[in-house]
């Protein structure tokens, strides 16, 4: 079941960045990649739970700050030691300069 | 004692399940607060300086390499076998470090395949040391959480010394060579090595040792010590660096403390020192915020110093502390190396008890 919730005005990311949103408890990341497009996902890396907002995005990659932990945040595949488990992603739009995510 | 101190130190031991039940395992530690903005401009790297570094390094290598074996038979032979020892046994250390971090290049192929040729040099399974190393850096001097704790309290004395000459990292390596090499982890390497990443750590037990075993028989068929000095040997003969910037990063220091500005050490050395150690001598800095690749360590370095304690002036500053504090320590395990923060830092991280840098005695975490 969609459920689509606003998490933040499309301006408060930079291109190739991430901010993280809270929501119903549970903690997402909202990714803005290089070209302009909006991406979700689970806020916590797979490996040690460590917030991914603080990390490194580079091109479709967050890298997590704690121990550098790749995932492809467009599809959420985890790219390698010390990650092994994908994160979960959520679908992302743009509507009228908010950016919504479906957690359903 | 000693095999008191092995079981403290265990990662299959008590004191682990200890560590995790007083919050202490995967805890929060303290960061300094900087920007995002600058923040990311700290994080972002570029393959240029890695790949001149490195080209330097391994030119050096191979200059020297060739100059000892040019020249074998006489006396030069050994200052250029002493300086591609070091640089094989020793520099290789940080090489592999900032490489298995990913931060060393933006190319990530580069960063991997300098990873595999480091951890090769340096003796350690690639695999292993890689989650080894995420440990430390989630459980730094945790005992019974961090595998990579050095000098331990009281330290092993005779190990830490034999150790400059590479004895037992060598004879460890070799040990472990043989135990993966039929398809076997240790306790402890189990209690981090995830299942589907262990058929890497057989797979490379084999090769290294066929390398190893390749390395040895030239040696005999050729009659020389030529295929052992430039192969496997500099891990003896040129460690002795190693051990000298490595003791400088924890030993001595507090224990099950979450903040590294309490078990770390920032040290200032030459730019010949931080260009072998590849800036590790920014190691508060490289704990607070591992994504910042080496080149980059300096600039933090100035970000979060109104956070820290002083840094120490030299090596052999570092080494007035850790020689007394190693010493000390065998007669008084509870002994650690207080750290004082300046007028105005960020209070030491919970559940530091007090802020004087004071470390958990090590009864408490045994007794939760």
């Amino acid at each position: 079941m969609t459920q689509w919730v606003a998490a933040c005005a499309a301006g408060d990311i930079d291109p190739e960045d991430v901010l993280p949103f809270d929501h119903g408890g549970r903690a997402y990341a909202i990714y803005r990649s290089p070209d302009d497009g909006y991406y979700a996902t689970d806020g916590l890396c797979t490996h040690e739970q460590t917030l991914l907002c603080d990390g490194l995005v580079d091109g479709d990659v967050i890298e997590c700050p704690k121990h550098n932990g790749r995932f492809d945040y467009t599809s959420g595949k985890a790219l390698g030691a010390p990650v092994l488990t994908d994160l979960r992603t959520y679908p992302a739009k743009a509507v009228d300069g908010t950016i919504y995510i479906d957690i359903g | 004692m000693g095999r008191e101190r092995l079981a403290r130190y265990s990662l299959a031991g008590p004191e682990n399940r200890a560590a995790v039940e007083a919050g202490l395992a995967g805890g929060d530690w303290f960061r300094s607060d900087i920007p995002r903005k600058r923040m990311k401009e700290l994080m972002r790297r570029s393959d240029y300086p890695a790949i001149r570094d490195t080209a330097i390094w391994i030119g050096l290598i191979l200059l020297f390499g060739g100059l000892g074996i040019a020249l074998w038979g006489t006396w030069w032979a050994w200052p250029c076998f002493f300086v591609y020892g070091t640089l094989y046994g020793s520099t290789s250390d940080s090489r592999w470090h900032e490489t298995g971090h990913g931060t060393a290049f933006r190319t990530r192929r580069l960063d991997e395949g300098l990873y595999q040729l480091a951890s090769f040099m340096i003796m350690r399974d690639p695999t292993v040391w890689r989650w080894s190393h995420a440990r430390h850096h989630t459980d730094t001097l945790i005992l019974g959480r961090d595998p990579e704790i050095a000098a331990m309290r009281p330290a092993r004395l005779v190990r830490l010394l034999a150790n400059f000459v590479g004895l037992v990292d060598v004879y460890t390596a070799f040990r472990l060579m043989f135990v993966h090499a039929s398809g076997r982890l240790t306790a402890d390497e189990a209690d981090f090595v995830p299942e589907p990443e262990r058929h890497k750590v057989y797979r490379t037990a084999r090769i290294d040792l066929a390398i190893y075993a390749v390395t040895i028989a030239a040696a005999i068929v050729f009659r020389s010590w030529l295929p052992v000095l430039l192969i496997g040997g500099p891990r003896l003969y040129g460690a002795w660096l190693l051990n000298v910037y490595a003791l400088t990063q924890h030993a001595g220091m507090g224990e099950n403390v979450l903040d590294h500005r309490l078990n770390t050490r920032t040290v200032k050395m030459c730019v010949v020192n931080r260009f072998l150690y590849w800036n590790m001598n920014y190691h508060v800095e490289h704990h607070m915020f591992p994504l910042v690749p080496y080149y980059r360590l300096p600039e933090l370095h100035q970000e979060v110093k109104r956070d820290c304690a002083a840094v120490y002036p030299s090596i052999w500053a570092a080494y007035k502390e850790i020689i007394p504090a190693i010493l000390h320590q065998l007669r008084d395990t509870e002994y650690y190396v207080h750290r004082e923060l300046p007028p105005g830092a960020a209070p030491f991280n919970v559940p530091t008890p007090a802020n004087d840098g004071r470390a958990l005695p090590l009864t408490a975490a045994s007794a939760a």
